[in-house]
């Protein structure tokens, strides 16, 4: 960075200067809808011209991923730092250049378990938002018992054959490439899995999306028939996938908490009385007390971060982020349903944006059930932190 | 800010733990006071500790011969004050009525700072009228008499107030009940003629008077800041208290706790340790949760409350409901868990029970803080 690196006010400033100059005015609003989110890759079309240059502003400058190094397309900012950019981010309402399981879930793992040729060359590609990633980590008998997974890949000399079947991979039609945790070892449970990364357009993948109470689609079946997986697209360690398995979680779990910040800890009394004109007491006394929890969160939210940031704070510290997180997301969703009355309740009219509403508070019933259901988090809380006997 | 305590306060938390432990303890302070039938409900060699400590002046400016801390600092204390049920008038003193002082002229500085700094002198304040915490309303009265104000009226839920050396006291000189404008602030000796006290014990065995005031003559040099423009020290005395309120209520919030899991690893039935339980283990775990959440929103609210911050009144709010909430679930789960042991005199998780209920009720209770937190936020 220049020379405001160690002055936090001359650092904000430029930074402040920064977004005024480069932010596009139409990218200082709410996400909407999935449309509005940009998620990059080979086959992504940008939904506005706007989009295209916001992302474009931040990748020249490492802004997509602000405290990785600039090594790997990064801004090398300092916690301090990155601190502050999130609050001038928030504070002209900027959406995210880039959404991407590249940056909030792979990146991290390989960031600690990559070799370095892997890391210059996928974490330059997450950046630049090249590169749309999937997760493959469920199957059908292998939900909350993750460990138990069966995809199981055949050792060829310089490459695996890998065969099975994930589920619930988000965006797996749409991803270029998959993270997946794959049985290299059928005699050891824990310590026979590896992390293998590979393109989901090599033959022999094929996807299914499931469509779910929403009406939407966000979650798919894949399908894989002997692909062929180089070895060097192993991370880490062979049949140690597992400690990258569990160390990713708990950066998807972070994510899914919403601890990062936008929409989900916002207060909704304001905006609902506003819009619905709230009038049962009752309603209004309960969105009260969620706006003293959300706001309480979101304290929480930055409290956790910040201590993330500087290797305090528990280390399943995200097990209690994902539940209470999910948790408080659920029961907003079911005030703005109680608030919006019938008008909620439309489906498909232009009226409601295609039953946005309806549809949102239904997705948000997954939830506290991926990526480790509540009744997990609450095991891993009263195991690791309490140290309860036997859990 | 990052949200977590910097080495000097994390330091200043380690010594406030292990002074409070070792010298604020259940057995030492909460028991022996009570089952002495204390009239102060607290010990004054305690209170002397806390000078000597440097605790009685955190919030006093360093000019003032104080340490000029802020609300984190005081906040520790608090949450260790907290976590072993500890009787002292820190929270009263040291808090409010330090908060109502520094607002005050060099008269009155010089007249009841040196005796808080010293450990000699207790100091009380007079806020609520009713039963619950309405601060908004203000009804007793002072009249211009003379060279100074003639203070009338009744206040209750005065904690201290009856082994208080000088109670501040929010009275209304203009305007009508429910007026923000026409409050002033007044620091009125315990002495003064017309003021008589009538104390009483709480449930968690702290004393609280009702202060009756019939004619209470005072001179002009008794304002605390501005005549009729007090609403502002008030707010700063409130925002102070609750403040502090809540980082006491984590404080007793995650000693239940503490205790709760303790047991939970020690007691057995049907041959198994009661924490394997499935049903207690995720209680316990959401508990944790509540209480962890609870602790991030009294931080940020010091920290906002520190940095002046125009958002820290909407914070302050909802720490104190927050932690309310939390440290009520706490004591709660801490009582059932602890099964028919819990409900004993002599175990002392009910004693956190009763410490939590008059904290809630104390600057106002989670619902009142709930409604504040929708105001403040345009609905």
């Amino acid at each position: 960075m220049s020379d405001s690196a160690s002055d936090p006010a001359a650092f904000r400033a430029e930074i402040r200067g920064w977004l005024e100059a480069n932010c596009p005015p139409e990218m200082r609003a709410p996400v909407r809808d999935e449309d509005d989110v940009c998620w990059g890759g080979r086959n992504f079309q940008f939904k506005s011209a706007a989009q295209k240059a916001w992302l474009e502003a931040c990748v020249a400058k490492g802004y997509t991923v602000p405290d990785w190094p600039e090594a790997y397309g990064g801004a090398g900012m300092s916690a301090a730092q990155a601190k502050i950019w999130r609050e001038e981010m928030q504070r002209i309402g900027a959406r995210p250049p880039l959404s991407s399981f590249g940056i909030w879930m792979l990146g991290p793992a390989l960031l600690k378990f990559g070799t370095e040729e892997q890391k210059v060359h996928y974490l330059g590609q997450v950046a630049r938002g090249e590169i749309r990633w999937c997760q493959g980590y469920s199957e059908p008998g292998s939900g909350s018992d993750l460990v138990s997974l069966q995809t199981y890949g055949d050792d060829q000399g310089d490459h695996w054959v890998v065969n099975g079947q994930k589920i619930w991979t988000s965006y797996a039609d749409k991803a270029d490439w998959i993270f997946c945790l794959v049985r290299t070892d059928k005699a050891n449970k824990y310590q026979g899995i590896s992390f293998l990364l590979f393109d989901m357009a090599s033959p022999g993948v094929s996807t299914k999306p499931i469509l779910l109470i929403s009406g939407n689609s966000p979650f798919c079946e894949t399908f894989f028939d002997n692909v062929s997986v180089p070895k060097a697209q192993l991370v880490g360690e062979l049949n140690r996938g597992w400690d990258v398995a569990k160390y990713l979680l708990g950066h998807e779990r972070e994510m899914i908490s919403g601890a990062g910040g936008g929409d989900r800890m916002n207060t909704i009394g304001a905006i609902l009385s506003r819009n619905n004109g709230v009038e049962d007491p009752l309603l209004r006394a309960e969105l009260a007390m969620f706006d003293v929890d959300a706001l309480a969160y979101g304290a929480m939210g930055e409290k956790f971060l910040d201590e993330v940031k500087v290797g305090k704070g528990h280390p399943a510290g995200s097990n209690m982020m994902k539940y209470a997180g999910t948790e408080l997301n659920k029961r907003r969703h079911e005030l703005l349903m109680a608030a919006g009355g019938s008008a909620a309740l439309e489906w498909d009219s232009a009226g409601s944006n295609g039953g946005g509403r309806a549809r949102g508070w239904l997705r948000t019933k997954a939830n506290s059930i991926e990526g480790g259901t509540s009744e997990v988090m609450l095991n891993v809380i009263a195991k690791r932190i309490l140290d309860l006997p036997g859990a | 800010m990052p949200l977590y305590h910097n080495d000097d306060q994390a330091m200043l938390a380690d010594s406030a733990r292990g002074f409070m432990a070792d010298e604020g303890g259940i057995a030492k302070q909460l028991r022996h006071f009570r089952d002495i039938g204390c009239k102060d409900g607290f010990g004054h060699a305690l209170w002397t500790q806390f000078a000597e400590m440097g605790f009685t002046g955190m919030l006093v400016a360093e000019a003032d011969g104080g340490l000029g801390m802020g609300h984190v600092e005081a906040g520790i204390v608090l949450e260790e004050i907290g976590r072993n049920l500890t009787p002292s008038p820190f929270l009263t003193s040291s808090v409010m009525a330090a908060t109502a002082l520094a607002a005050g002229g060099d008269d009155l500085r010089g007249r009841y700072l040196p005796g808080l700094l010293d450990g000699s002198s207790v100091y009380a304040v007079a806020i609520d009228e009713g039963p619950k915490h309405r601060p908004e309303r203000i009804t007793t009265t002072a009249t211009r008499a003379g060279n100074g104000f003639r203070l009338s009226g009744a206040k209750s839920f005065v904690v201290q107030g009856g082994s208080a050396d000088m109670l501040v006291i929010a009275a209304r000189t203009a305007g009508s009940d429910s007026d923000a404008d026409g409050i002033t602030l007044f620091a009125v000796p315990r002495d003064a003629a017309g003021l008589s006290l009538d104390s009483v014990r709480l449930v968690d065995s702290a004393m609280a008077a009702h202060v009756k005031l019939d004619n209470v003559q005072l001179d002009a040099d008794a304002v605390i800041g501005e005549v009729d423009g007090g609403r502002a020290v008030l707010n700063q005395v409130l925002n102070a208290g609750r403040v502090g309120a809540a980082a006491e209520s984590v404080g007793v919030g995650m000693g239940a706790f503490g205790m709760t899991t303790t047991y939970l690893k020690q007691r057995k039935q049907f041959g198994k340790l009661i924490g394997e339980f499935q049903a207690l283990q995720h209680r316990a775990a959401h508990l944790y949760s509540e209480l962890e959440i609870a602790r991030a929103a009294v931080i940020k609210a010091q920290q906002l409350l520190d940095g002046q911050s125009d958002k820290a009144e909407l914070m302050v709010s909802v720490a104190k409901a927050k932690a309310g909430q939390a440290a009520s679930l706490a004591v709660k789960e801490g009582v059932q868990m602890h099964g028919g042991i819990g409900m004993t005199d002599e175990y002392d998780i009910g004693l956190y029970m009763k410490r939590d209920r008059a904290l809630a009720e104390f600057m106002g209770d989670q619902y009142y803080h709930a409604q504040r937190v929708a105001q403040l936020s345009g609905y």
